[in-house]
């Protein structure tokens, strides 16, 4: 009886706290940079799709929601053909972020994934690429590393010297 | 056995290794580079440093390359010595100067030993402030990828590819920190292995290009151990498959087979599975020369039951290329009697001839891996490196099993690779080779011979008669060929380990009886030698067992009107019998149905198409030219309307009501049904666990633990994830769930260690390194042979080999890529093969000014062909070589006489 009586008081009391509730939609609540929401595709700064396919995001994914497959365009750069992420299994936890060496696959702090069927929530690469780099605008894989692809040419990456001449005989 | 104390600890170690290997052996992780288990130590890496004591007393040691160091009895060492483990961490720290930062787009990444190793010693940061090197690339032809950028100079691609596999364009060049793998300029690469070098390559420089066009990483392949079916040797090899396509071939280790390597059309002729020539689902031909129509399943089953009701004569056509088990079910569905091999008639004669001379005679046939170990091998008749690629690389082993005794009698040890080979300079045992046109292997024999079959097998005969005077003499034999049967016979007696290799490249009998003779005669004197044939195709011995009469006989059963439906398996008889004659049967017999996984010249005829599983989405056993049965899994469900081709006949069986087909649910049943009805092949069953075998109630999983994109591959279809589909006739399961961890090796379905990425983790899966694999090698011999007293020698020699006047004797020649039916679909190989010709010898034509490339009128079984001149100034007078089934070709019986440019041409036209 008396702990009933405990537990009104309590709540009784509560009437004259702060409200933590906001009324979303129409008020957002605030949500901090590093929030671990939709899942996107950046681009590099010079507009090309940054994603190289190299499979990291799957092999990390917990929940293997992750599959794509690698193709290479006319330049010799490696690109995903599709890139598939169904978010009906994802848990954002942001492994495929970390586990990214070309700053492509990023979390973005939109949470207003919510749909009315499943089927909806497979997110294809034209569903998933956005036209900036996101989080992390300097950076292109290419130009700091990798193959020598058409316009970078061997040598023309981050701290590399330039081909060896196999034929020259300076010591 | 010697006892090594590793960290104060004493293990037992089989004497005569290198610590590296006796360490690896016992399961401890010392990384390496430079040491490959085929092609032993030459210390070049300095990675595998450990710590050797001179005894107990001893507690500061010395760091010793564990590759170099002998594991002597009583040998003190420690791995985890924390000076030698700074060592181990400092070489790769220096490897890793210049190595690109690219492992998200290199092949390699995620199977590479470089990873693994790097990872293994701890090294995880770059101190090194300056730049990297970088090299300009090669074009190395279709199958292998250069990026040099990635090279650590190991030097095992050249290891490989010159000491190993004889191959002369790749090479090291420049020098210091130059150093540069690769050809002098640009081009395809000759060797017949150079596919090895993608497994060879510890880091990403040498990797697979057919895998390159639709990249997949090994943790995302579907795999399950299978069989090569390009060549008759059966070589193991594991493919792996994702998104519903064949992704790549590679080696699966069995040290009495191919051990840790493959031939490239082994390697790169998987792309026939993902071809446009994969017959996607059924079709039927309303009537003849119109398109076929596809149908459903259900609408095809109805039409066949019509075909097979009660009393129709109903034959079928088997293949050597196809499994033991749709062989027999075939077999099963139009009775023995009516069960015709699929081989033509002189291919049917020789298969018969060789099992019965491997059966009954005192000669064993020879593994891989014996022929490896021979140390006296004679040739006859056969180009081994385009018939059985695999078999010239155990052949050039071979060579050095005789100045290896040599050395071993210096006190060098095996494995000292460099001080071995110093040692040999270009000392070969002997090996000789007697065939129609140069092979590949020329260049290591010591003695050769050209001559046609028949003079193959009078020298042959004249060895044997060397051997043991009581076998048939050879007369009118030249003084210079007598000399060499002499000095043939006198290497074979001498040597412990004789072998005497054939086959049925020359189409004939003849060198295959001259090789029984000799091997059974050296039987007889008590030398152990061995017999190795090389066979056509990939079951070719397993038709042999399951008996029935050749497509001949068929032809002549529909010619005089015996024949209502014929069922052709996994078959193209264009490719068998002559076209003339083929077109009669098509016409004679009304329904034909063919069941096949590619279109081909026969299934342009049939009535009925129905699209089988090629090797990659099928389960079910061959056997190889040893005799050695050995089964191969289902990687994939096809798409469509494909399904094994037991499986259509079994639905063929329960649709013409049948009463075996309800009998027949898993392959297992299949099996227990042959090896009842053909009692030969009974070892069959124990040649890998049943369907039923459970590893603590679990299935063995064909996806790797790591296998990524399970959710989302077939979301877009339905985001509701389907079932996995369960296998009925293996104990894999078509998903990771599974048990993890060892399995019965014929079930290995990937070789893969905590810490081990790369194909270098077949370590932990050796009994000892070089050794089988733990729990036996795969595959179980069928063919032992007789215990006799006197072999039933072949009495009857061959008439010397007569060049006609206006005729030419035109043997088949055959070519690695472009000879095989099924890897020749494959872009890669494709781009490889040659087109077909004549090769004539320029002495012939002299006086004619023929010149090479020229189209030439040739005759032969009253038919002309026109072909371009290819010189091959080895062919003996009066013989010319066809190119055996490349595509465009015509099958031609052979060896034949023909006629060269006659002025009659057109007339015999």
């Amino acid at each position: 009886m008396l702990s009933l009586l405990k537990t009104m008081w309590t709540v009784f009391l509560h009437l004259f706290r702060r409200k933590i509730t906001v009324s979303y939609p129409e008020e957002k609540p605030y949500v901090p940079p590093r929030w671990r929401g939709r899942i996107i595709l950046s681009c590099d700064p010079d507009g090309g799709e940054r994603c190289v396919a190299c499979y990291l995001c799957a092999v990390a994914c917990p929940v293997d929601c992750i599959a794509l497959q690698a193709a290479e365009d006319e330049h010799g750069r490696r690109y995903p053909e599709f890139f598939r992420i169904n978010f009906s299994r994802c848990i954002f936890c942001g492994f495929c972020e970390e586990a990214c060496p070309a700053y492509a696959i990023q979390l973005t702090t939109d949470f207003e994934m919510g749909e009315y069927k499943r089927q909806n929530l497979v997110y294809e690469k034209e569903d998933l690429l956005i036209s900036g780099p996101g989080k992390y605008p300097g950076y292109n894989f290419y130009r700091t590393a990798g193959l020598s692809i058409e316009g970078k040419d061997k040598g023309e990456a981050e701290n590399e010297l330039p081909p060896v001449d196999v034929r020259g005989i300076m010591p | 056995m010697a006892t090594i104390f590793i960290d104060n600890k004493p293990y037992e170690v089989k004497e005569g290794q290198d610590l590296l290997q006796a360490c690896l052996s016992l399961g401890f992780n010392v990384p390496y580079f430079c040491w490959h288990p085929a092609m032993h130590s030459v210390g070049a890496c300095r990675q595998c440093a450990v710590k050797q004591y001179k005894d107990e007393a001893d507690t500061r040691g010395k760091i010793v390359m564990s590759c170099m160091t002998p594991a002597a009895d009583g040998t003190r060492i420690s791995i985890d010595d924390p000076e030698a483990k700074a060592f181990r961490k400092g070489v790769i720290e220096w490897l890793m100067l210049n190595h690109p930062h690219d492992c998200p787009v290199c092949d390699e990444g995620g199977e590479c030993h470089l990873q693994d190793m790097t990872v293994m010693t701890g090294h995880s940061y770059r101190r090194y402030r300056f730049k990297k090197r970088t090299y300009r690339n090669q074009y190395l032809g279709p199958f292998v990828n250069h990026e040099m950028d990635r090279c650590i100079q190991c030097y095992r691609c050249v290891r490989f590819y010159r000491d190993y596999a004889g191959g002369r364009d790749l090479n090291v060049f420049a020098s210091h920190d130059h150093v540069y793998f690769g050809r002098h300029e640009d081009g395809i690469l000759q060797s017949e292995f150079s596919g090895n070098l993608v497994e060879v390559c510890p880091t990403g420089v040498f990797t697979d290009k057919t895998l390159k066009k639709h990249y997949t990483r090994k943790w995302d392949l579907q795999t399950a151990p299978s069989v090569c079916v390009h060549c008759s040797l059966g070589c193991n090899t594991i493919p792996g498959e994702r998104y519903g396509k064949l992704r790549r071939v590679s080696d699966r280790y069995n040290s009495e087979v191919n051990g840790y390597f493959l031939c490239d059309r082994g390697r790169f002729g998987y792309e026939f599975v993902n071809s446009g020539r994969r017959i996607p689902q059924v079709l039927v031909r309303p009537e003849r020369n119109v398109d076929a129509i596809p149908v459903s399943r259900e609408e095809v089953l109805e039409h066949i039951s019509g075909v097979l009701h009660f009393g129709a004569r109903v034959i079928g056509i088997g293949s050597p290329r196809a499994s033991l088990e749709a062989n027999f079910a075939l077999r099963s569905l139009v009775g023995p009697e009516n069960y015709y091999s699929g081989m033509s008639e002189k291919e049917h004669a020789l298969i018969s001839s060789i099992i019965k001379i491997l059966e009954k005679g005192p000669a064993r046939s020879a593994s891989l891996n014996d022929v490896m170990k021979s140390d006296a091998v004679f040739v006859l008749g056969e180009d081994v490196l385009n018939t059985a690629p695999m078999l010239g690389l155990a052949l050039r082993q071979s060579v050095r099993q005789r100045p290896m005794e040599a050395e071993r009698r210096l006190k060098i040890p095996d494995w000292h690779d460099a001080a071995v080979r110093a040692a040999m300079q270009s000392e070969r045992g002997p090996l000789f080779i007697a065939t129609p046109a140069g092979t590949g292997i020329d260049d290591i024999a010591a003695g050769t011979f050209r001559g046609a079959p028949d003079d193959i097998a009078r020298l042959g005969f004249a060895v044997a008669h060397e051997l043991n005077n009581e076998l048939p003499e050879v007369t009118g034999l030249s003084s210079k060929v007598h000399g060499l049967a002499k000095r043939i016979a006198d290497e074979l007696r001498n040597a412990g380990r004789p072998l005497i290799v054939s086959g049925t490249g020359c189409l004939s009998e003849a060198v295959i009886h001259a090789a029984a003779n000799i091997a059974w005669a050296l039987c007889e004197k008590g030398r152990k030698a061995q017999l190795c044939f090389a066979m056509p195709e990939c079951n070719s011995v397993g038709l042999g067992f399951i008996g029935g009469s050749s497509i001949g006989m068929a032809l002549k059963a529909a010619d005089e009107g015996r024949v209502d439906a014929a069922i052709v398996l996994e078959n193209d008889l264009y490719r068998r019998v002559d076209a003339a004659q083929l077109d009669r049967f098509f016409d004679k017999v009304k329904n034909v149905i063919v069941i096949d996984h590619v279109f081909t010249k026969t299934s342009a005829k049939a009535d009925v198409i129905l699209p089988a599983g090629s090797f990659a989405e099928t389960t079910g056993t061959v056997i190889n030219n040893e005799g050695r049965a050995q089964r191969f899994y289902q990687v994939f469900i096809p798409g469509l309307d494909i399904q094994e081709s037991r499986q259509w006949l079994r639905d063929m069986m329960a649709a013409s009501h049948i009463p075996l087909a309800g009998q027949w649910k898993t392959l297992d049943d299949i099996t227990a049904a042959m090896t009842e009805a053909i009692p030969s092949l009974k070892q069959v069953r124990e040649i890998a666990p049943g369907a039923t075998y459970r590893e603590t109630g679990m299935r063995v999983p064909r996806q790797p633990h790591r296998y990524s994109g399970r959710t989302a591959m077939f979301s877009h279809f339905l985001v509701h994830e389907p079932k996995p589909p369960e296998d009925t006739d293996a104990p894999f399961s078509f998903s990771m769930e599974g048990y993890e961890g060892r399995h019965p090796s014929p079930l290995i379905p990937r070789f893969w260690s905590p810490g081990w990425n790369s194909v270098q983790a077949v370590n932990k899966f050796q009994r000892e390194i070089n050794g089988p694999l733990r729990g036996g090698d795969t595959g179980k011999r069928l063919i032992e042979p007789g215990d006799i007293e006197r072999p039933a020698y072949f009495t009857v020699v061959p008439a010397a080999f007569n060049v006609h006047d206006n005729e030419i004797l035109v043997v088949p020649l055959y070519h690695i890529f472009g000879s095989e039916e099924l890897s020749v679909i494959s872009p890669g190989v494709a781009e490889l093969s040659s087109k077909p010709y004549l090769a004539l010898n320029p002495r012939g034509l002299k006086g004619t000014g023929t010149k090479e490339g020229e189209e030439i009128k040739l005759i032969l079984n009253g038919r002309t062909y026109n072909l371009p001149v290819k010189f091959m100034s080895d062919l003996p007078d009066g013989v010319a070589g066809l190119p055996f089934g490349l595509p465009g070709s015509q099958w031609v019986e052979l060896p034949a006489w023909g006629r060269v440019n006659p002025e009659n041409a057109d007339i015999v036209q």
